[in-house]
Parts: C-alpha cells; structure tokens; sequence
C-alpha cells in the first residue's frame, strides 16, 4: 500500500530579502491511517512543511505526495484528500458556525440538502449544536478550534493536518482536542500534526519525526526513540554554581550514558543501575547541587540530546 | 477524472464561493443599500436640487443645453459601481488577505487559486450591477431640473453595465491584493478621490476639451469610460466618446486589472 504522505527531497526557501531556507531537504513516509507528530522548536519549519503538503506553500524543490496525488501538479484534486486545520482561528467571521461548516461543504461539491445534513451531522458529533447559530468571534479558544477541525473533516478527507493545534488553548480544551484527534484514528483519518509540546506528540502519535533547523534529525515511534537513548532514567541537577567540568566527571561514573546542558544544570542519562544515584550526587556535591529530579526519559531528552537545546527556549 | 467531471466540481465550488458570498451580502442588506446609494443621493441633491434653487446653476453648454442632472445621472451610476467595486471586494479582500487570513478556508476549496479570485470578481460585479439598479430611481426622482435619459439601445447598455460592472470588479480585486489594510486610508486619497473626480462623472469628457492636457490625461482612468459609456447608452443625444473606443477601452481596462489582481491575488495566497 502507497503512504499517505511522501515527502521527497523536500525544499522551501523563501524569498527574502532575506531568503530565509526553512526547510531543507525532507524525506518523509507517512503510512495510511497513523497518526504522525512532527516535533520540533519554533521556526523548525514544521508549518511550512505542513503548509506545501497543503497546497498553501510552494516548494522550492523536491516532491510532496499525498494520497498519491502530486499537490503541486494538480492542487485543486490533491486539495479534495486534505484536511487542514491551520495554526490560527481562520474561522469565516461574516458566516455562522453552522455556515462555516454548510459553506465549506458547498465549496467540495456537495448539494444543498447534503450539505445541510453534514453540517448538522458535524455539529451533533462535535458538540456544537447549541451554538449553530453564533458566529465565530462569540466563541471561544477551544470551541472555534474544534469547529475547525469539523471544518476541516467536512468533506471527509482522507489525510487531516494540524499545525500546532492545541497552541494557545487550555489544559481543558486541549485534552477534549486530544480525544478528537484520538478519534480520527479510529476512523481511519490518517493525521499529521505539528507541535512543539513533547507530551502532545508522545501521547497522539504512533510515529514522530523531531525536525529543526529544517531537516529531520529522527524518525521513529515515541518508545524506540526513547529507547534508542539507551537510558533508563535521567537525571535533572539543578546546579547553583558553575558546572564546567562536571559533565567531564560524571561521564566517568559508571551507568552514566551522556551528559548534556539543561534548564539551570545538566541533564544526566544514565542505565538506572544501583548505586549511581548516590555517586552522581557525590560527583555534583562540589559544584553546588541544589536538586536533582529522577524521570523516565522523554522526547524532549531526545530533543536535546539531538540538537543540544531544549525545546522551548 | 474526467475532464468533464473536473470542469463540473469547479462550476460547484464556484456556485458555493458565491452562494456564501450572497449570503453574507444578504445579512448586511441595510448597509449595503445605505453606503451605496448616500453617495449619488447628496450629490444630485446639492449639484441637481440645492444648486438650481439657489441660483448656483450648472448647465450643459449654453442656456439650451441639457441639465446638469442629465449630465450627471449616467457618471453617478458608474460612480455607484466603482465604489461598489472598492467597499465590496477590495476592502474585504485587504482585511481577509491582511489580518484574519479568514479566506484560507476558500483557498483550500478544490479549485485552481485563479478561479476564486474570479469569483471576487465576478460577486463585485453583481453587486455594482445592484449598485446602479439601486442608485437609478434616487438620481432620477430628486433633482429639481428636469431629467432627460432614455434608453436607445438596450443591448449598448446591458454590453456597457455588464463591462461597467466587471471592471468594477476587477479594480476591487487588485486594490484588494496590492493595497496592505494599513494603507486602506491612502488608497482612498490617492486611488479613489482622483479616480472620481477624474472621472467624467460631473461633465463630459468632450467638455474637457479646453484643457486639453487633462483631457487626455484622464484616459488612464478606467471610471472615464464607465461614465462615457453610459453616457452614450441613457443620454445618446449629449456628447460622448465614440462607443467602439468606450467599449475597447472597458475590455482593456477589466483584462488587464484582472490579471493584475488574480497575480497579486495568488502571491499573497500561495507563499
């Protein structure tokens, strides 16, 4: 079975002065039916990414395939397979939330009495019912979003993007866009989604592929990422003096895999065995050690350990 | 897909793109008919109704020539559209491009980008069409002179009301993609004040001929060929440019600002 999405030597540079190269190079396989993150810091180029498999951004060079259709050769057919629910509120301020969804099912071809029924179709299943006949700007944050992404899926597309979906909405509407996103799977929608929150990609993905700078460092599922850190459990030292030198001697403490800079002190991975707790501590004592926070491993400590940076900074 | 059903989920979107379009237009009916009809109302008040009362006579050439109300009733109308034009198409047009982004949802729809630029066009012209139709009985009934329009060849007026209207549309379209929403202000003192009151709408472009530098430095403007025309078309008996060079220029004028704004149109939607 052919991907979902092929990105083939994907580029954008976009005009300046001065040209800024926002994407160079991609390769990706997005397979029918998963849910794939795209994680990476702002100005990764994850929303131009997005934007050239949507139709909405040319690239400079290379393929974008979806659906198996070439979306810069025949963006007006490619557009019937996609999706998209866009990083800001571009909701239709002159229309109702019932006419936005009605509308856009009138722009794919639909009839009137069909699109009338899909859009009351939409708003029973998203829950919007009661506010059929507000219009956009008397909603808020999380209900215009979840009207984009019922929107987005009037025409019942078959691959859905959402750039940075859940930026800007709170932890409540976040987790109800999450079980919605969740549900596409269900349906057989093949997602792709960008954001720069880890746990956002951790929990809906089955594969993430972190990007930044414009090119993709990994591609894999969240686990074997974190796997593939061979560590167990990391460490975070919070340090209140200087630490130069310290990641030099922790390195030697046995179990210790890599040390890198975090927030306010260094992160520490290690394979989690006896009595490397209290070495760890020991080796940090002189240079200040204030507090020390034991996790799991997380996409971020594969961020950093990728790039050297956190992932919002 | 067959070239024909292709053809065919374009005529669809095309017919959703303006069926939202009426609809919109359709909830803000009042402001509509007051922003289009307050213009040519105040002008054929004062310069048709206040000005002969009060002595401050406008005439045509001559104590027997027409009344300035039939002078001006075909450039009002053609006024009527350009304006149409500007507040239903380009004004939008700069704030949905500019700051909401709020046409993305249109530019997604599964149609090549130019066609949805036409169809600003063409809802701007449908809606300079009902401008005129709006503005006609106003300017007729208020002056106090008599008014002294007929129609002669109805297909000359529909040919130059539909070209009228188009063009209106396309100027709509470009000003709407070139002009950024924080210059909307200089758009208008720069591109809509000079246009109208170099429009030949207050006298005809035959009466220019005594300054013969600005007679032909208004060709330029398109809204001179819009009054021209419907000049020749409801006042046939009162000097007006030869109907071929009106109809040509229309067709250059509503060619080449469509082109232009379709480009713009497609640079400002496709980065």
């Amino acid at each position: 079975m052919s991907p979902a999405i092929r990105l083939d030597r994907l580029e954008k540079e976009y005009r300046g002065p001065p040209p800024v190269k926002a994407v160079r190079g991609v390769d990706l396989e997005v397979r029918r039916g998963e849910v794939f993150g795209l994680l990476g810091p702002n100005g990764a180029g994850k929303s131009t990414v997005v934007g050239m498999c949507t139709t909405q951004v040319l690239p400079t060079a290379g393929r974008a395939i979806v659906e198996d259709l070439d979306v810069v050769t025949d963006p007006a057919r490619a557009r019937r397979c996609i999706g998209v629910v866009p990083q800001y509120n571009t909701l239709d301020r002159a229309c109702t939330v019932r006419e936005n969804l009605y509308y856009h099912c009138r722009y794919f071809g639909l009839a009137r009495a069909e699109s009338q029924a899909r859009a009351d179709e939409l708003l029973e299943q998203f829950q919007l019912g009661d506010r059929a006949g507000a219009m956009p700007a008397q909603l808020s944050g999380g209900l215009a979003q979840r009207l984009q992404v019922a929107r987005a899926i009037a025409h019942r597309p078959a691959v859905l993007f959402l750039d940075e979906p859940t930026a800007g909405l709170d932890p409540q509407s976040r987790l109800a866009l999450w079980a919605l996103i969740e549900g596409m799977r269900d349906r057989g929608i093949t997602v792709l989604l960008t954001t720069h929150y880890m746990d956002e990609a951790d929990r809906l993905s089955d594969r993430v592929a972190i990007i930044d700078g414009g090119k993709v460092l990994v591609c894999d599922t969240p686990a074997a990422l974190k796997r593939d850190l061979g560590a167990g459990t990391v460490l975070d030292l919070q340090l209140d003096g200087a630490h130069d030198g310290l990641d030099a001697v922790l390195r030697q403490v046995p179990g210790v895999r890599e040390v890198t800079a975090g927030a306010g002190g260094l992160q520490v991975m290690t394979d989690s065995r006896e009595g490397l707790l209290a070495r760890v501590v020991e080796a940090a004592g002189p240079y200040r050690l204030r507090d020390l926070a034991v996790r799991e491993p997380t996409l971020e400590t594969v961020f950093i350990k990728l790039t050297g940076k956190a992932l919002r900074d | 897909m067959t070239e024909s059903v292709r053809v065919r989920g374009y005529g669809r979107a095309f017919s959703g793109l303006i069926l939202r379009d009426l609809r919109v237009l359709r909830r803000g009916l009042a402001p509509f008919v007051v922003r289009t009809i307050m213009n040519p109302l105040l002008s054929v008040f004062v310069f048709a109704y206040v000005f002969p009362k009060i002595g401050q006579g406008m005439r045509g050439a001559g104590a027997a020539g027409p009344s300035f109300a039939t002078i001006l009733i075909p450039g009002l109308v053609a006024m009527a559209m350009v304006f149409q034009g500007i507040s239903a198409v380009a004004l939008p047009l700069a704030i949905e491009l500019g700051g909401t982004r709020e046409i993305e949802d249109r530019i997604l729809a599964p149609v090549p980008n130019w066609l949805v630029a036409m169809e600003k066009i063409v809802f701007g012209a449908v809606q300079g069409v009902l401008a005129g139709l709006a503005v006609f009985p106003v300017v007729y009934l208020v002056p106090a002179t008599p008014v002294d329009i007929h129609v002669q060849s109805w297909p000359l007026l529909l040919v130059v009301v539909a070209l009228a209207s188009l063009g209106s549309g396309a100027l709509g379209l470009a000003l709407g993609t070139l002009v950024r929403p924080q210059q909307v202000g200089l758009m208008f003192a720069l591109v809509l004040v000079p246009m109208t009151f170099l429009g030949c709408v207050y006298y005809p472009w035959a009466a220019l001929h005594p300054i013969r530098w600005l007679q032909f430095g208004v060709l330029i403007n398109p809204l001179v060929y819009m009054s021209e025309g419907l000049r020749a078309a409801l006042t046939p008996e009162l000097s007006h440019m030869p109907v071929l060079l009106v109809l040509s220029a229309l067709v250059t004028a509503t060619v080449l600002l469509s082109l232009a704004g379709i480009r713009a149109f497609r640079r400002r939607t496709i980065a």
